[in-house]
């Protein structure tokens, strides 16, 4: 690689930063009214998840635009609104993408299903492997 | 020393490696000795051409070499020494060098203590081993070569990534690697078995020392690389089922349903095929992790740059041994049902319901983690599945298997009557279920599940430390068995674990807050007070350094430096957390942002966390029980030069 | 059947996913708004150029129009900016430039400096309008139909071609229609 090519690198590293180079965002820590109205916001952004981040939710982002998303989250707490209808507005604008709870829904069936249904699957299968151990066990008496 | 010389001894490693994989492998069929004996050689040679290579690379980054490309991205002059070390392994290229440098140490150990085994045998296992490096040593050289050059040389490198200049992670990713590449012993024996057509249960008794020290080495990486995103993050986070952190997860869960079900197979010859299935699987998941942490298919915060060659060549390489294998299991895996009866009162039927629990979580972890991508693949939409989803999966899975594990521990082989068990479990049962009403009572906040959970880990403990207590009564006799110590340790490291679990998740406290030099913040009977901060200048960055006095009435428990720090370098900011790690409780502070111009206000987060340490404290429990089965001796009894094949086979037709 | 070839299929089908899904890897990030085919989020915002004036989303109805969010400190932005200015010069399409998270005086020097290719900017300070349209990274650009709703969404810097192949037949495709 060329030095030129590492610039371009060092350059793109820069890049992807710029949206951090935003107008600073409040940093002020949210003040709530109440222990269980912090635990609630504490809870929805742990579930919620930040967008432009890699993989990471709303609660631990540095990025400007979690930062944004908290202080909304925070005031529509304060305004009254139910976690559903938080979550419902976060939804309406990012999409299901934002919800690290996946919905159940048509295309989260599977997702949700197919633990369950392995459990039964596999337990089905290890009671008929233990019958037939049994019947063994039967036909020829302990040694 | 010049690099060039580190490529030179990879492709020597290379070419050593196909003749590892082809010529014992020819011998076994031609019945040559002499080309038998070339694989206990070549795994050595292998080994020794390696740590040439990786020590090359090491030396470039000790002396600073900017000419090469690898070095400049990711040291820097101002990079401390033991920091040159491990930088090494900080990204795509070195990390690869190194899981490869493990994968040749273990083929050498093979070499060197498996010599009790059949000749044909040990060669195959050699062989199979021999093949995987090949496939890793091509990856390495033709896609992500450490040792390319910069032309002109840099004059200053960009720096090791900040969030990897940590001591964690100086050792985490060697002990991860262990454990990943340590599955492939148990996979290239398995192999080997297929092959010679006689799958006995000799060779699960001569694979599972292998296994179980794979096991201990990943148990650790992994909690390693827990604790470390709980200090070096700064929101105390230990977990948060990330994709990298599923793909070290998976090959675990096997890995743990494997060391199990070898038990039964070599004991009582039973379920041969499905320990085979396992062993092949435990590997064939270290791969495909391998494959989703560096290809990029899979948004982390902690993947590796991506790059699709890299990703279609991965992909090919996991299509040829898995896949192999997998063809191989088909064709020929015996068709007949080996091993002796049991009744369903048994301990292989408990060792069976293990077995289902930690396949379906395993499962459970692939579907939530590839499930996205799923979704994407058939244009069904963008969805995100996270903590959540496999919290929720993992707490209701636990729960079968933490009800049947001490009675497991009871149960005899083959036959035992629910009387007799329950009778031998009750005390263990009855005080677990009293110290889980007490806590609760004592913490009313800690909620129904968490009761349960420390009602669970008690019961873990007890069983496992009653079962050791009446074994000692009856034996008459001061000394524990190694084996029942070893299942001892590692039970009750789950036990450990499960307590921690619970106590941590719910009777945490954390608060985020403003605070100004001399404010106080009171909690869990704790005092926060902020004495300021001032600047630091560390051998690579600049910090603010906050001072806190933590006390508890008028004793003062302890100070915290918790620092914010600017990495000359990079630019970038880091949050260093000061912690004050306890038995029974961590005290946890980290600095955020400076609120106004002076400095004087901060944006602090103050975190109170019961019994967190439990978490990792179980792990080296499971760690230690592992390693010390795998320490059992009759494991190196000596081995007849070819092994009777016993017969307990039934000639029942499937 | 043999049931030792099981896993061979299932892994046979893991692999198939693990194909596409490598295909696919760029786009991943590429999320689609479901505000596509909704009604334009209300927003009343005071005009850049003249802050005591104010926009809304219904004095915009009847046209078709571009909504631009940007922001001087977005480097994308500025990359994507002779594209903006091009499509300007054709006069297809009315273009609302939504600045926002910015200071009014970088935006203006901004503009100054590069060239104003906006039928008109709004100043969206705290960033409230852009998470009402669900906006997450700059730039983004929403077109919108006479009636109100948003038609079509691109993320990131647009180029020529997406101009050429999504935005303008997409005007139209509609003006005839209607």
């Amino acid at each position: 690689m060329k030095l030129s090519k590492l610039f371009i690198l060092i350059l793109t590293l820069t890049l992807s930063f710029s949206v951090l180079a935003q107008r600073a965002p409040v940093q002020e820590p949210l003040v709530f009214e109440s222990m269980l109205q912090e635990d609630r916001f504490n809870q929805l952004t742990l579930e919620l998840r930040c967008l432009v981040c890699q993989n990471q939710n709303l609660a631990d982002s540095d990025a400007p635009l979690a930062h944004d998303l908290r202080a909304e989250i925070h005031e529509m707490l304060v305004a009254g609104k139910t976690d559903d209808e938080i979550k419902q507005f976060m939804v309406e604008r990012y999409g299901d993408f934002v919800l690290y709870r996946p919905p159940v829904q048509k295309n989260t069936y599977l997702l949700w299903l197919a633990p369950m249904a392995l459990l039964l699957i596999g337990g089905l299968v290890l009671r008929s492997s233990v019958k037939k151990r049994a019947a063994l066990l039967d036909s020829s008496p302990t040694e | 020393m010049t690099v060039e010389l580190g490529q030179v001894s990879l492709l020597a490693a290379l070419l050593t490696a196909l003749t590892l994989g082809l010529i014992p492998m020819i011998g076994t069929y031609t019945g040559n000795r002499r080309f038998i004996a070339v694989s206990t050689t070549a795994a050595l040679i292998q080994c020794l051409l390696l740590i040439i290579s990786f020590g090359i690379l090491t030396s470039a980054f000790v002396v600073q070499d900017f000419s090469v490309e690898y070095v400049a991205r990711n040291s820097n002059s101002l990079l401390p020494m033991h920091y040159r070390f491990s930088a090494v392994w900080s990204a795509h290229e070195g990390s690869l060098l190194l899981w490869e440098l493990i994968l040749a140490v273990w083929i050498a150990a093979v070499a060197l203590f498996s010599k009790r085994l059949p000749e044909i045998f040990r060669a195959r296992v050699l062989a199979v081993l021999g093949w995987i490096s090949v496939g890793f040593l091509l990856f390495i050289i033709l896609t992500s070569n450490p040792f390319g050059r910069l032309i002109p040389s840099a004059v200053e490198g960009l720096d090791l990534n900040p969030l990897l200049q940590d001591f964690g992670l100086i050792i985490h990713p060697p002990l991860l690697y262990m454990g990943y590449v340590g599955f492939s012993v148990a996979f290239a024996f398995a192999v080997a078995a297929l092959l010679g057509g006689e799958v006995s249960r000799d060779w699960v008794r001569w694979s599972r020392p292998w296994t179980l020290i794979a096991w201990a080495f990943l148990t650790i990486g992994i909690a390693l690389g827990s604790w470390w995103a709980y200090y070096e993050l700064g929101w105390g986070g230990y977990w948060f089922w990330d994709p990298v952190e599923n793909a070290s997860f998976m090959p675990w869960l096997v890995g743990t349903a494997l060391i199990h079900s070898q038990a039964v197979t070599e004991k009582r010859g039973a379920f041969g095929n499905w320990t085979l299935l396992l062993a092949l699987s435990a590997f064939s998941l270290s791969l495909l992790g391998t494959f989703l942490v560096r290809s990029g298919v899979l948004t982390s915060v902690h993947a590796f740059a991506s790059d699709p060659t890299r990703g279609i060549f991965i992909l090919a390489y996991l299509a040829v041994v898995v896949g192999g294998s997998l063809t191989l299991y088909a064709a020929r895996a015996p068709k007949m049902i080996q091993g002796g009866g049991f009744a369903g009162m048994s301990r292989e039927t408990f060792l069976l319901v293990n077995n289902l629990v930690f396949t379906v979580m395993a499962a459970m972890v692939l579907t939530g983690t590839l499930y996205p991508l799923l979704i994407d693949a058939i244009g069904a939409g963008k969805i995100s599945v996270g903590p959540p989803y496999f919290g929720l999966l993992f707490t209701w899975l636990l729960v079968p298997m933490v009800l049947a594990l001490p009675i497991g521990i009871y149960s005899r082989w083959q036959e035992d009557t629910a009387s007799r068990l329950i009778g031998m479990v009750r005390w263990p049962l009855l005080a677990s279920l009293a110290i889980g009403t007490v806590v609760w009572v004592m913490q009313p906040t800690l909620g129904f599940v968490s009761a349960a959970g420390v009602t669970g880990g008690a019961w873990v403990i007890l069983g496992s430390l009653f079962y050791v207590g009446q074994f000692q009564f009856k034996k008459k006799s001061l000394k524990i068995p190694g084996s029942i110590l070893a299942m001892t340790i590692a039970h009750m490291g789950l036990g450990v674990f499960l307590v921690g679990l619970s106590l941590t998740s719910t009777l945490s406290d954390e608060k985020h807050l403003r605070m100004e030099a001399g404010d106080k913040y009171q909690m869990s009977g704790y005092t926060f007070e902020f004495l300021g901060t001032k600047i630091v200048q560390g051998p690579n960055y600049t910090a603010n350094e906050g001072e806190f006095i933590v006390s508890k009435g008028d004793e003062e428990i302890t100070r915290l430096y918790p620092q914010k720090r600017e990495y000359a370098q990079r630019g970038n900011m880091m949050t260093e957390a000061a912690i004050d790690p306890g038995f029974t409780r961590d005290l946890y502070v980290s600095l955020g942002e400076p609120l106004d111009q002076s400095g004087q206000a901060w944006a602090v987060r103050v975190y109170h966390k019961p019994f967190i340490r439990w978490i990792w404290l179980g792990a080296i429990f499971m760690m230690t029980g592992g390693l010390l089965a795998a320490a059992n001796k009759r494991y190196r009894r000596k081995m007849p030069a070819k092994a009777p094949v016993k017969t307990e086979a039934k000639e029942v037709t499937a | 059947m043999n049931s030792r070839i099981f896993p061979l299929l299932g892994f046979a089908v893991l692999v198939v996913l693990l194909v596409v899904g490598l295909k696919i890897a760029d786009q991943k990030t590429n999320l689609p708004s479901p505000l596509i085919d909704k009604p334009v989020p209300v927003f009343d915002l005071p005009v850049l150029a003249n802050p005591g004036q104010t926009m809304s989303a219904e004095s915009l109805l009847g046209k078709f129009y571009l909504v631009n969010f940007w922001g001087s400190w977005c480097v994308t932005c500025r990359a994507e900016h002779p594209v903006v200015t091009q499509l300007a010069r054709l006069n297809a399409v009315y273009i609302v430039g939504m600045n926002f998270r910015d200071e009014s005086e970088d935006a203006i020097a901004w503009l100054q400096r590069w060239g104003d290719p906006y039928d008109v900017s709004l100043i969206d300070y705290d960033g409230r309008v852009s998470i009402d349209f669900g906006v997450y990274a700059a730039p983004e650009t929403f077109l919108v139909d006479p009636s109100g709703t948003i038609v079509f969404k691109h993320l990131g810097q647009l180029t020529w071609d997406i101009v050429e192949t999504e935005i303008l037949p997409r005007l139209a495709n509609t003006e005839s229609g209607s």
